[in-house]
């Protein structure tokens, strides 16, 4: 049996760990993101760089995971050495389930390690084993390799991991969960790079005793059925992610080489129909998820010095891969494409902003910006092997060139110029909309600079006419929201089926009652604290820096208004002061 | 009698839903309490082996109980009287396949009772009900 408000205290300078029962903040919070904002508050060293050993990385699962399908993802919260500010990033895989299963609420990892090492969490503890065999090795997929035959329990176990990137601290390295999952962004692996921590093994053996198992088996049933016999989840169960590249390219808001363009020429190449019919090898799902979107296509390579002797490599690929590492770096040949986004996987990079800091470094040479000296490689639109050279050398970091793009494109373009077209948002490089205004005000205020904040892109496809001040107010009523989903934690792609109602239900079969009203006011408090910690560790609306090149290139919407963008700010930084306002009244 | 069986393991994902569903028809919520197990073949991309008791008509697990806790199901595999069962684990190490768990829990195995409630929870069709005669 297992109390599922268990927190797990690590603390990586001592080696050793604890367990506390905080069913208070639990019954609070409800779990995920709620929870780990307050954890986070709790442990972090307020004055903490983002790789000093103040820092802290805090894990949480929430109320439903393993209890209901489509609950699994783990939210970690930190300090992002991307932004310097809130860090906060989403997996799946296992790592859900497993945390669930070894008896854990949430888990808080602290200080810095002496020497490089793994961990292999279960009900029993924590053991730290040395990691100096597996520090430096060369691919995230050899890593894993070695890790599942050190550790117990195929099956129940989730094996969570950094590449070189995290090891080499660059800014937006990943970490990569069972292979082909990730807390992608905003640099957490560069966080467990910098605490000498290279892996987490999770897993274990608990269960818990249902009590009301009739009323909870319908209620499974239901989400069942909404899951795997309604249309809801169709976009992710056929073509998965990659479906939108041919919409969103007829929209025009595909960026395209460096936002140079709204469409690419050779998007029909790349689309999510063109690899499913060509490349797709296999679907494989996340713990808890019937859906499984998660699509590997196969790439076979003969080997050039044997005859008759071949490799055959598997490569998860979704729609935001296809946009950073394809059309943003005007690359149409599918297996070049295929192989890069292979390399990134295998080296523990971030895609997204891996591949919006190659399309900067790509322009900023023709421009004259950055010489090939700095460059050691001829980059160009499409030339898919001189990027994978490119994505080695970042990881290398070789010169002073590439030392700087390891810490970002916001950085980057502030010492060789170019901001104008170097495409991050709060410090945070741009996904893949160039929707319209709703997108890019959604990067700006979303509380992690993502499109996942407050989905901007879909309020570009569905609204028109809104002012600005409408708009701010519909993105912070989507993100308050958001943390409700946060908090359970279900998957962003369920929040079709995870509405309200769908929320009661299954909350109330956990002893958990709120009506509307009550959801609403916690959502909207998790979105206040998190404002309030972004204003403590030095976040200011007024300095948020818009890349001119957005304004240059026709949405659907036509031009984007400099002046629309700016009284959203205005409005935003209002509500955002009255918050941290009404906030430290309260503490 | 029906027997669960493994129609193609190929087209599994890995949800694991089978085994939620097998530890929930029994009351509880977790994956440790289910008579079969999903897991990968060597990491994600290589995909997943799906371990199912395959209902012997000879049970190895039966003939290495020495209390007799274990009795031949109708349509074969095996039937555990939990009261006999001194927790011994000669039938898990019988099993070559490995289709007989444990639960750590109460010091017991878990093993398949071929009721067929996972197969309805499985949404690639992995699982079957085979019918078989006595």
């Amino acid at each position: 049996m297992t109390s599922q408000s268990n927190v797990l205290y690590i603390d990586l300078g001592r080696k050793s760990f604890y367990i506390k029962d905080r069913t208070e903040l639990f019954n609070k919070w409800l779990g995920g993101i709620g929870v780990a904002l307050q954890l986070y508050k709790e442990e972090a060293v307020k004055s903490a760089n983002p790789l000093d050993s103040g820092n802290v990385i805090v894990l949480a699962i929430g109320p439903i995971t393993s209890f209901y399908p489509l609950a699994s993802k783990v939210v970690a919260v930190f300090k992002s050495p991307l932004t310097g500010n809130y860090g906060e990033s989403h997996a799946g895989g296992r790592s859900a389930t497993a945390i669930r299963s070894a008896g854990y609420g949430a888990i808080v990892i602290k200080g810095v390690s002496d020497r490089p090492i793994y961990l292999v969490i279960s009900e029993k503890g924590v053991q730290f084993r040395d990691a100096a065999t597996i520090w430096g090795m060369r691919s995230t997929f050899t890593v894993g390799r070695v890790l599942r035959e050190a550790s117990p329990e195929a099956g129940l176990r989730t094996i969570i991991r950094i590449g070189r990137a995290g090891e080499n601290l660059v800014r937006y390295a990943c970490v990569v969960s069972e292979t082909y999952r990730h807390f992608g962004r905003m640099g957490l692996g560069a966080v467990f790079g910098s605490k000498k921590l290279k892996a987490l093994i999770i897993y274990g053996k608990s269960s818990i005793r249902m009590p009301k198992i009739k009323i909870y088996r319908d209620t499974y049933d239901e989400v069942y059925k909404l899951a795997v016999k309604s249309d809801l989840m169709k976009k992710y169960h056929e073509l998965g992610t990659s479906m939108n590249v041919s919409p969103i390219n007829a929209l025009g808001a595909l960026p395209t080489r460096n936002l140079s363009e709204g469409k690419f020429d050779w998007a029909e190449q790349i689309s999510g129909e063109n690899l499913a019919a060509k490349k797709l090898g296999r679907r494989v799902a996340c713990s808890h998820c019937p859906v499984a979107c998660i699509h590997l296509a196969t790439i076979r390579e003969p080997y050039p010095d044997e005859p008759y002797f071949y490799k055959t490599t598997f490569i998860s690929y979704d729609y935001e891969l296809l946009y950073s590492l394809g059309s943003m770096l005007g690359i149409s040949d599918i297996n070049g494409l295929l192989k890069l986004i292979d390399e990134v996987e295998v080296l523990g990079l971030d895609a997204i902003s891996t591949g919006v800091v190659l399309a900067w470094a790509t322009e900023a040479y023709k421009k004259g910006m950055v010489k090939l000296n700095d460059l050691l490689v001829d980059l160009d639109w499409g030339k898919a092997e001189a990027y994978r050279e490119a994505v080695n050398f970042i990881v290398d970091q070789p010169n002073e060139f590439y030392k700087t793009l390891a810490m970002g494109v916001d950085y980057a373009s502030k010492i060789y110029g170019g901001q104008e077209f170097a495409l991050s948002f709060g410090g945070n490089e741009m996904p893949g909309y160039h929707t319209g205004p709703a997108a890019y005000i959604g990067y700006l205020i979303g509380s992690r600079h993502s499109h996942l904040d407050a989905a901007g892109y879909s309020i570009d496809q569905k609204m028109k006419n809104l002012s600005p001040q409408e708009m701010v107010d519909k993105l912070i009523e989507e993100e308050s929201w958001r943390q409700i989903l946060s908090s359970l934690v279900v998957c962003y792609f369920a929040r079709g089926i995870y509405e309200p109602r769908i929320v009661k239900k299954t909350l109330s079969t956990l002893g958990y009652e709120l009506d509307d009203e009550k959801l609403k006011e916690l959502g909207k408090r998790i979105y206040e604290e998190k404002q309030a910690l972004k204003a403590s560790q030095g976040f200011k609306p007024d300095e948020l820096r818009v890349p001119e090149r957005i304004f240059e290139v026709p949405t659907f919407h036509g031009l984007i208004d400099k002046n629309y963008i700016k009284i959203a700010l205005d409005y935003y930084s209002q509500i955002f002061n009255t918050i941290i306002k009404k906030n430290s009244i309260l503490s | 009698m029906k027997r669960l069986v493994i129609t193609d393991s190929e087209r599994c994902v890995g949800c694991q839903l089978c085994m939620f569903a097998c530890s929930r028809r029994i009351g509880f919520l977790g994956l440790d309490k289910s008579a079969l197990k999903v897991k990968s073949v060597g990491g994600f991309e290589r995909g997943f082996t799906v371990v199912v008791c395959r209902a012997c008509t000879d049970p190895p697990c039966l003939r290495s109980c020495p209390v007799g806790a274990l009795r031949v199901r109708d349509g074969g595999g095996v039937l555990l009287d939990p009261s006999k069962c001194i927790g011994c684990r000669f039938c898990e190490k019988a099993c070559d396949i490995g289709a007989v768990f444990w639960d750590d829990s109460i010091n017991k195995p878990v093993i398949c009772v071929h009721c067929g409630y996972c197969v309805d929870y499985c949404n690639f069709r992995v699982l079957g009900i085979e019918e078989r005669a006595n």
